[in-house]
């Protein structure tokens, strides 16, 4: 029987979400199902309904905040193997956000890895990427267009201190926003300065997991009250408190966004903000190439983001490549 | 070019008038008066023609950015700019560049690259991609593909130019008018000398309506008003003196030799008279349709037989010089009434007045509007009689008033990825009408959805693809949109049949079944009939 058979058998696309049927586990669905692995904690991949969670320990932080305390969890660490069925599930860092990983998953000789959603380098606070030598690669593609290429975070961090030191030099206080999970606190690991750094109600929650999880963040406000801040600060905060009273009272301010989508000139211009801050949680075109190279998958299987492209690119470079369709999100920026 | 570029990511970072405004008078304080005027050329639509085609310069960055062409060409659609494109595969990652070449430098350097052979400028447009960071990057490509759109109006740019000069705006205006180079002037002649040699041919800015806001009604006393039709040609300005005739467009080109039946201007009318009108396609008392004017635009050489065929009339809407006088100040009825002297005093058949819609009601327009189409008319201009001639858009005392677009029901056949934000979504839709029971493909459309219904359109697209070429989906047939457009005409180029001008998607008929949508021949029968089409 050939490799490609056994892994149609190890993994498949169904209408719930990636279903691996000898474990009779589903892989982040996005239908109720009665056994899920979730490799992380962003809406799209860690859904509601579920009869069981099977994550990382930071993982089920996040999802005991988001979907509620009284679900069945059981949470592992970065490294360990679970077997179910003779299928054994091993977590491996993503450096996605907080305990964002990939899953190994061997199986009668078979290697599959899930990507979920993953990143290269290393921000400091998401874990570190790492590869994995696989047979099957089900990977992520938001970003897998040679227009896509991350510039080094030290540039990105040099960037945006500059920023916030002029907005304070012309009297203006810095909003940042980004993905209230992953993003936000990214941004306030990059920022190097003495002005309060005040975080809206969705960013401080998620600053408290972070912090429950042992990864420390500069000190932050959590404004309870309508009142103006006295003297010039940095705020952070989600993209939709954009034309919102909660962000007027921060007046006057220079807005900016951060994400991947910011590399391109039409929505950079189409957002209503003065700066956009090209800093993405996804593999950029370089990196989706140092996976192939460092992983050597036989047959990759791409399932969000510019899906076609990148298939057809890697059939050229001689990898067996399809796409399949899920429901997952590229990158959010709301 | 550093300084350049740094204005650039000003102005283009910014939606702010106030923010762009100074960006600009800052640059023209400072830069050097060589690069003030190719930055005044840039930013008013005089860009040196490009030195290669696109084509070549496709094939340049994929080589370069060491992909094959196919993925450039997607990653292009995605991003949705060429220039941006390239820039985004091709710029230098190095953090410490130091490029001395100022924009004169570059400028000049691209204009040299003309006429070279294909290899020569690939070295030099890849060597050069290689030193420049992202934003001069961007800047070079955008002047080597041709179409540098800086963000910034030409009102904008006079302004911060006065602010920055001390000369006031409108007389910038002027002096910024016609088919100088800064080749052929200098900023001291362009802007600063008081009265330089070259005004004779210069036109006067055009003066612009809005789209009335409102009722007609609104406007007051309907004898205060003149009221013409709103003709669909191109607009122009004839300018007598010196004993030459200058035939300028709205686009600021140079059309005296296209129009040989204007040569006779120079008898007919006297010196020192500039006439602003509406160049034409006309023939037997009536405009010929949009297609007509076209095929006379594109040609250089104006046979006997083309102009036979497609002859041409200045329709004058206003007199903007009088006596070598300007007297764009002096109220409309006045100005009316001297130029009503000259074009009878003409006698010339090329030279034509708009005539004046007699009304007394309001309410007696808008069923006059309804016969806009036979005439071949856009609909009304309305102006007021005491109103000077201005620069520019003005709201106030000048309105057009449009007659409804037409439209029609079509079937969405084919569907290709947007661009920018919607780079992700299928949103530049095909579409077509039955004959036989099959679909033509008549128009494309790309606007007037909102994003919910775009996300819905999209997800329908996915699930229902037939077939795949290339970035192009062919769908079920089956999502009715009811699509709006301005002018329609037999036409051989087309499949169908049919050109029409400016579709748009108005809103999508969910209520209706896909044959339940219009035929083609209830298309054709919104052509205005009159035998006389050209190409049809
Ligand atoms: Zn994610």
């Amino acid at each position: 029987m050939s490799r490609v058979s056994k892994s149609n058998e190890l993994l498949r696309f169904s209408e719930r979400g990636i279903y691996c049927p000898p474990a009779d586990v589903y892989i982040d669905p996005w239908r109720p199902v009665d056994r899920a692995i979730i490799t992380h904690g962003h809406s799209d991949h860690a859904r509601a309904g579920h009869g069981h969670y099977l994550a990382h320990r930071f993982t089920t932080a996040i999802m005991k905040h988001r979907l509620g305390e009284g679900l069945s969890y059981q949470s592992v660490d970065y490294g360990d193997s679970v077997n179910i069925n003779g299928v054994t599930f091993t977590f491996i860092p993503a450096g996605h956000i907080l305990g964002s990983c990939q899953l190994r998953i061997e199986y009668k000789g078979h290697i599959g890895v899930v990507s979920g959603d993953y990143k290269l380098e290393d921000d400091g606070i998401s874990g570190c990427y790492e590869p994995i030598p696989c047979h099957t690669l089900i990977t992520e593609c938001t970003f897998g267009l040679p227009l896509f290429n991350w510039k080094e975070d030290h540039l990105v961090k040099e960037e945006l201190n500059t920023w916030v030191k002029e907005n304070a030099l012309s009297g203006k206080n810095s909003v940042l926003l980004g993905y209230s999970l992953g993003k936000a606190q990214r941004l306030q690991h990059m920022l190097e300065t003495d002005l309060p750094i005040y975080v809206h109600g969705a960013v401080h929650h998620m600053n408290a997991i972070y912090e429950h999880c042992g990864i420390s963040l500069p000190p932050t406000i959590y404004p309870q009250d309508t009142k103006k801040p006295e003297g010039p600060c940095v705020v952070i905060a989600p993209p939709s408190v954009l034309g919102t009273p909660w962000l007027r009272k921060f007046a006057p301010f220079a807005s900016s966004m951060a994400s991947g989508w910011m590399s391109l000139r039409g929505p950079r211009r189409r957002r209503s903000v003065d700066k956009g801050f090209v800093l993405s949680d996804h593999m950029d075109w370089k990196g989706l190439h140092t996976v192939m190279d460092e992983t050597r998958p036989e047959r990759v299987i791409c399932t969000h983001g510019y899906t076609d492209i990148f298939a057809q690119y890697l059939r050229e470079q001689g990898i067996e490549a399809i796409t399949e369709k899920t429901e997952f999100e590229t990158e959010q920026t709301e | 070019m550093r300084d350049f570029a740094d204005m650039f990511q000003a102005v283009d970072g910014s939606t702010k008038t106030t923010v762009k405004t100074q960006a600009l008078k800052n640059y023209f304080d400072k830069a050097d008066p060589k690069d003030k005027v190719w930055a005044i050329a840039i930013m008013s639509h005089r860009r040196p023609k490009r030195p290669m085609t696109t084509t070549l310069l496709r094939e340049w960055a994929a080589e370069y950015a060491e992909i094959p062409l196919w993925l450039f060409e997607d990653s292009y659609h995605i991003a949705g700019d060429l220039a941006e494109t390239i820039t985004l595969l091709c710029h230098s990652r190095e953090s410490d560049i130091e490029d001395s070449r100022s924009l004169d430098d570059f400028m000049k350097f691209i204009i040299s690259m003309k006429g070279m052979d294909t290899e020569a400028q690939r070295v030099l447009v890849q060597e050069t991609w290689r030193t420049l960071d992202y934003t001069s990057c961007f800047i070079f490509n955008k002047l080597l593909t041709g179409n540098f759109r800086m963000g910034v109006s030409q009102k904008l740019m006079q302004r911060s130019l006065s602010l920055s000069v001390g000369i006031e705006e409108n007389v910038i205006a002027h002096k910024l008018m016609g088919d100088w180079t800064p080749a052929s002037i200098d900023f001291q002649e362009l802007i600063l000398d008081i009265q330089p040699e070259n005004m004779a041919s210069k036109p006067y800015p055009f003066y612009l309506a809005y789209s009335m806001p409102g009722r007609s009604k609104e406007l007051g006393d309907p004898k205060d008003w003149q009221v013409e039709w709103k003709w669909d040609g191109i607009r122009g300005q004839v300018i007598l003196r010196d004993a030459h005739l200058y035939v300028w467009t709205r686009g600021e080109e140079l059309v005296t030799d296209r129009y040989p039946e204007f040569t006779s201007f120079t008898e007919s009318i006297f010196d020192g008279t500039v006439l602003d009108g509406e160049i034409m396609a006309f023939k037997d008392g009536m405009p010929l349709d949009f297609q007509a004017l076209q095929k006379r635009i594109g040609r250089k050489i104006i046979s006997n037989k083309l102009m036979e065929e497609i002859p041409v009339v200045f329709m004058i809407y206003d007199l903007l010089e009088h006596e070598g006088k300007d007297i764009r100040q002096l109220p409309m009825s006045e100005r009316r009434a001297l130029l009503e002297v000259i074009v009878k005093k003409a006698h010339n058949e090329n030279l034509l007045i708009s005539p004046l819609v007699e009304f007394k009601e309001w309410i007696d327009l808008d069923s006059l509007i309804q016969t806009a189409r036979e005439k071949r008319c856009e609909g009304f201009m309305l102006k007021h009689k005491e109103s000077a001639y201005e620069v520019g858009r003005k709201k106030g005392n000048w309105w057009k008033w449009k007659v409804d677009p037409y439209s029609i029901d079509a079937v969405l056949t084919f569907a290709m990825r947007g661009h920018g934000r919607r780079a992700n979504l299928y949103t530049d839709y095909t579409f077509g009408l039955w004959q036989d029971g099959e679909l033509i493909t008549f128009a494309k459309a790309y606007s007037g959805l909102s994003d919910k219904e775009f996300n819905r359109v999209d997800s329908f697209v996915r699930k229902n693809t037939v077939q795949r070429f290339g970035p192009v989906r062919q769908v079920k047939p089956e999502l009715v949109f009811e699509l709006a457009f301005e002018g329609i005409a037999h036409s051989n180029r087309h499949k169908s049949g049919v050109a029409v001008r400016f579709p748009r998607m108005v809103r999508w008929r969910t209520d209706k079944k896909a044959s339940e949508a219009n035929k083609l021949s209830d298309l054709i029968d919104l052509i205005p009939e009159d035998g006389r089409n050209q190409d049809g």
